[in-house]
């Protein structure tokens, strides 16, 4: 880090003000005790010569330079153990969530903003840009060959749109889209629980790229949109495979 | 799913599932766990963010456990985690091998069919066919 010591009255602490306003309990920012708990026990220390407990000071010491423009937060899987094993509840996670959300929509990790953008294409919310047709196919096929090649599984079901059905399944779009096959496992065990369940050709993807990218506007579209498929078949539990 | 959703209870749940299919004498736990295990780094738009060094750089820790359990299967029931898991052991040549949590019930089941089995190594491959 720096050779001399900070001078705190240069630094704009703009961030720290943004946190403070923004978080439940201002993220607790103020109480961290700088004791290293999180940095101890999170997998992305290290890397870009970061940690967390670094992040949590220079966000603390208003350092937004360093704060906003660190790829350290793409690093970061906001997996939450921070925050879990703070003492002080510092709300490590979200502050990461806020940096990136601060940055530019072109200096986004371009991976990460396609796949938000590809899953506003269709009400299917499928990062990889599946649409209703594409999803209620590719299970209707798979399904069709497993009746035919399985012996015992004639009567196997993968309901699409089945309204008043219990459960509302979601399913990566990986698995439609590059292997399918992966999707006739589950649906073994869903016949053999007895469950009443259904795909819905809406909201159907269980990826959500646009919370990982920190678009809010996006993120929520995303969110209501799967809301919405599951409340329009009268499903009681949405079933997520993520 | 366990830390930020529905807490330890849902860990005791899995693992109940898991020694029930595998056998309880083939269940390996890995240190530490439940709401104090550590992410692989397959979530969070890792997979995608183009930043691949850092993600296995950052997947070392669980590599290490899973190797310090021994054993030889290590199952992933989210996709992210699956994706993840498995090319760590590729990248790093760890030879265990990943499977979806699905594909291990219908083993168990006697019901996994022959296109299902991508993920199950030499050992397991025919196995109930």
């Amino acid at each position: 880090m720096a050779d001399q010591a900070i001078n705190i009255s240069e630094q704009k602490g703009e961030f720290r003000e943004k946190v403070k306003s923004l978080l439940p309990d201002a993220g607790n920012l103020n109480i961290c005790l700088t004791c290293g708990t999180c940095a101890a026990g999170c997998p992305a220390t290290g890397l870009e010569g970061m940690d967390p407990r670094k992040f949590v000071r220079m966000v603390a010491l208003g350092m937004d330079e360093e704060v906003m423009n660190t790829n350290w937060v793409w690093m970061c899987s906001m997996c939450q153990r921070c925050i879990y094993a703070c003492p002080m509840k510092v709300d490590i996670p979200q502050m990461v969530g806020l940096v990136r959300k601060s940055w530019p929509a072109e200096k986004k990790p371009k991976g990460i903003t396609a796949s938000c953008s590809m899953a506003l294409r269709h009400d299917t919310c499928s990062a990889m840009g599946a649409s209703e047709d594409d999803f209620q196919f590719v299970v209707e096929d798979v399904l069709e060959e497993v009746r035919q090649s399985q012996p015992g599984w004639e009567n196997l079901q993968a309901p699409v749109n089945k309204e008043g059905a219990y459960y509302f399944l979601n399913q990566n779009s990986r698995e439609p889209v590059t292997e399918p096959d992966e999707m006739v496992p589950l649906w073994k065990i869903l016949h053999l629980s007895g469950a009443d369940w259904t795909y819905g050709t809406k909201g159907w993807a269980a990826e959500n790229y646009c919370m990982f990218a920190q678009d809010w506007e996006a993120w929520e579209h995303i969110t209501k949109v799967k809301a919405k498929a599951v409340d329009d078949l009268g499903c009681k539990v949405w079933l997520n495979t993520e | 799913m366990v830390r930020k959703s529905f807490g330890d209870p849902v860990a005791e749940d899995l693992r109940f599932v898991v020694k029930t299919v595998v056998g309880e004498e083939n269940f390996v736990d890995m240190y530490p766990n439940k709401s104090n295990n550590y992410c692989c780094g397959g979530g969070g738009g890792y997979l995608q963010s183009g930043f691949t060094e850092a993600r296995h750089e950052y997947g070392r820790m669980k590599l290490n456990q899973i190797l310090a359990t021994g054993a030889n299967y290590c199952i992933t029931p989210c996709h992210n985690c699956h994706a993840q898991v498995h090319d760590l052991s590729e990248h790093y040549e760890a030879g265990y091998h990943t499977v979806h949590l699905w594909t291990i019930i219908c083993l168990a089941l006697g019901c996994l069919g022959e296109n299902e089995r991508t993920y199950l190594g030499e050992d397991l491959a025919e196995v109930g066919l």
